[in-house]
């Protein structure tokens, strides 16, 4: 299934139709050091592609999650809550921080395939 | 125009090439390219820290010597601190003052028979050495030191690990310090540190430094650790750090740093004042009727989370009612203690332990309660 990635660093992967997952890149990941920390929005809350749904923390730094796209969180990963580590194990999987019902497929479409966000976040 | 010091250059320590093939991630930090954590990362580093014993590059901070035979005396006008009478080969702990008693600078300081071999922060360190010279230049000597760079063991076995190369280095007590023989190298060693735990700082030539670092390495006890582990390990020892916790605008005592004015400098002691500031810290200190807007209006904390939620640097303090009463200076998650600590200062009327305090985090008020430091309870050795 087609994943995409933003240039703040985060994943956003098609479920089905609409429904898409959010998380954070390997990249950042590895740039925050130890996840000890993370800040999910609101199921049921609608937001704008670029405002800030989440917090993500390591020992030494915080850092924003901002939404992909535009949509309405459906669902958050209240394992990754629980044990933030996750998010550095297991980035794009178990480490997944919220699905989202997509508002507009044209934003999803323009974010970077994973060819671009290689060559972007090596130059980053 | 003067450069900036964010457009110069950075300097490297004589670890470098060491940092670059151990696969550090190097920051710059107070001038210099640092490593902020190894590839094991700044959880595993600190707490291999607290069990084992962890490799520190702290060249980036000045050293210096002062020397002639008022240098003690010279160096007591600068610091509400008895130097005059600490023994040779003990170390103590020192705090430069401005005129408004606010801190220039907090450093460590080894009597010597040759001397006082002092050390101040990497950020601060020309500062100092210029305050130094014209304050006390013409009363002894200051000679910095430049060429030598400043390894921290620490650790419950690191004195294990040191006492293998260099034997006789476990005799020495916390805050104390001697001159050893490593290989026909000669290094200048204190039992002291900036994380909580027994440890050595080595102060050795630069062109020597590689190799003790290389031999101190392969230790099975030892493991490096950068910036991040030493910021963690310090927060939970309730250990300052200059420019956040402290700086020009807070006294010793508003610091909560009065254990750092032995009694001797203080009123009614025998070399009472005679430092900068003496006469608002000696005022405020001794509670009597000082002159209005003296008393110490903030006192800085320790705070633990009552909720799971680090609360960082700059982050505001408010009281339950939503008053603003003061700021966190320092805060993470404690990979030790598994909570969220910080450091900040408050309005005296909120400085009781136990008192609950909202640091506001992302608009959001976080419970925090004022806590003993420090938060993870030390392991110098003092001796048997």
């Amino acid at each position: 299934m087609t994943m995409k990635y933003t240039e703040d660093h985060e994943w956003i992967q098609l479920e089905d139709h609409e429904a898409a997952v959010v998380g954070i890149t390997l990249h950042a990941q590895d740039a925050l050091g130890d996840v000890v920390f993370v800040d999910l929005p609101e199921v049921g809350k609608s937001y704008a592609k670029g405002e800030v749904a989440g917090v993500v923390e390591s020992v030494k730094a915080a850092a924003d999650v901002f939404m992909p796209i535009a949509g309405e969180v459906t669902e958050v990963n209240e394992a990754l809550r629980a044990d933030p580590s996750l998010a550095n194990s297991d980035p794009l999987g178990n480490g997944w921080f919220f699905k989202i019902l997509i508002k507009d497929m044209a934003e999803f479409d323009v974010l970077m395939d994973e060819p671009d966000y290689a060559k972007f976040s090596a130059g980053a | 125009m003067t450069p900036s010091p964010e457009t110069l250059p950075l300097l490297r320590t004589p670890l470098h090439a060491l940092h670059m093939e151990l696969g550090a991630r190097m920051v710059p930090f107070a001038g210099y390219s640092l490593p902020v954590q190894y590839p094991a990362g700044l959880m595993a580093e600190h707490m291999q820290t607290r069990k084992s014993a962890s490799l520190f590059d702290v060249s980036h901070m000045g050293q210096l010597r002062l020397a002639g035979p008022q240098a003690a005396g010279a160096f007591e006008t600068l610091m509400p601190v008895d130097v005059i009478d600490l023994a040779v080969g003990k170390q103590r702990y020192g705090l430069l003052l401005n005129e408004q008693g606010g801190i220039i600078d907090d450093l460590m300081f080894l009597k010597r028979k040759d001397g006082i071999f002092v050390i101040v922060n990497g950020a601060c360190k020309d500062g100092d050495t210029a305050h130094m010279q014209e304050k006390i230049g013409s009363m002894c000597q200051v000679i910095p030191l430049p060429d030598r760079a400043l390894l921290a063991l620490q650790g419950p076995l690191a004195v294990n690990a040191l006492a293998r190369l260099v034997p006789g280095v476990e005799k020495l007590v916390f805050m104390t310090g001697e001159r050893f023989n490593w290989n026909g190298v000669e290094l200048l060693l204190t039992r002291s540190g900036y994380t909580g735990e027994d440890g050595f700082e080595i102060s050795v030539h630069q062109d020597q430094a590689e190799n003790l670092a290389r031999a101190l390495l392969a230790q099975p006890e030892v493991m490096p650790a950068g910036l991040g582990a030493r910021n963690s390990l310090r927060l939970e020892a309730g250990l300052c750090l200059y420019g956040h916790d402290i700086d020009q605008t807070t006294t010793p005592l508003e610091a909560n740093l009065l254990w750092a004015m032995q009694k001797v400098r203080r009123a009614s002691g025998a070399r009472a004042g005679g430092f900068p500031g003496a006469t608002t810290l000696l005022a405020d200190h001794a509670g009597l009727t000082p002159p209005a807007g003296h008393f110490p209006s903030k006192k800085r904390v320790g705070l633990i989370a009552r909720e799971r939620i680090p609360v960082r640097d700059g982050a505001p303090l408010q009281s339950p009612d939503g008053k603003l009463i003061g700021q966190v200076t320092s805060g993470l998650l404690g990979p030790s203690i598994n909570r969220p600590i910080a450091m900040g200062y408050v309005g005296a009327e909120f400085a009781a332990l136990g008192t609950v305090v909202h640091a506001i985090v992302r608009g959001k008020p976080v419970p925090m309660e004022v806590s003993a430091m420090p938060f993870v309870p030390t392991r110098y050795y003092r001796g048997v």
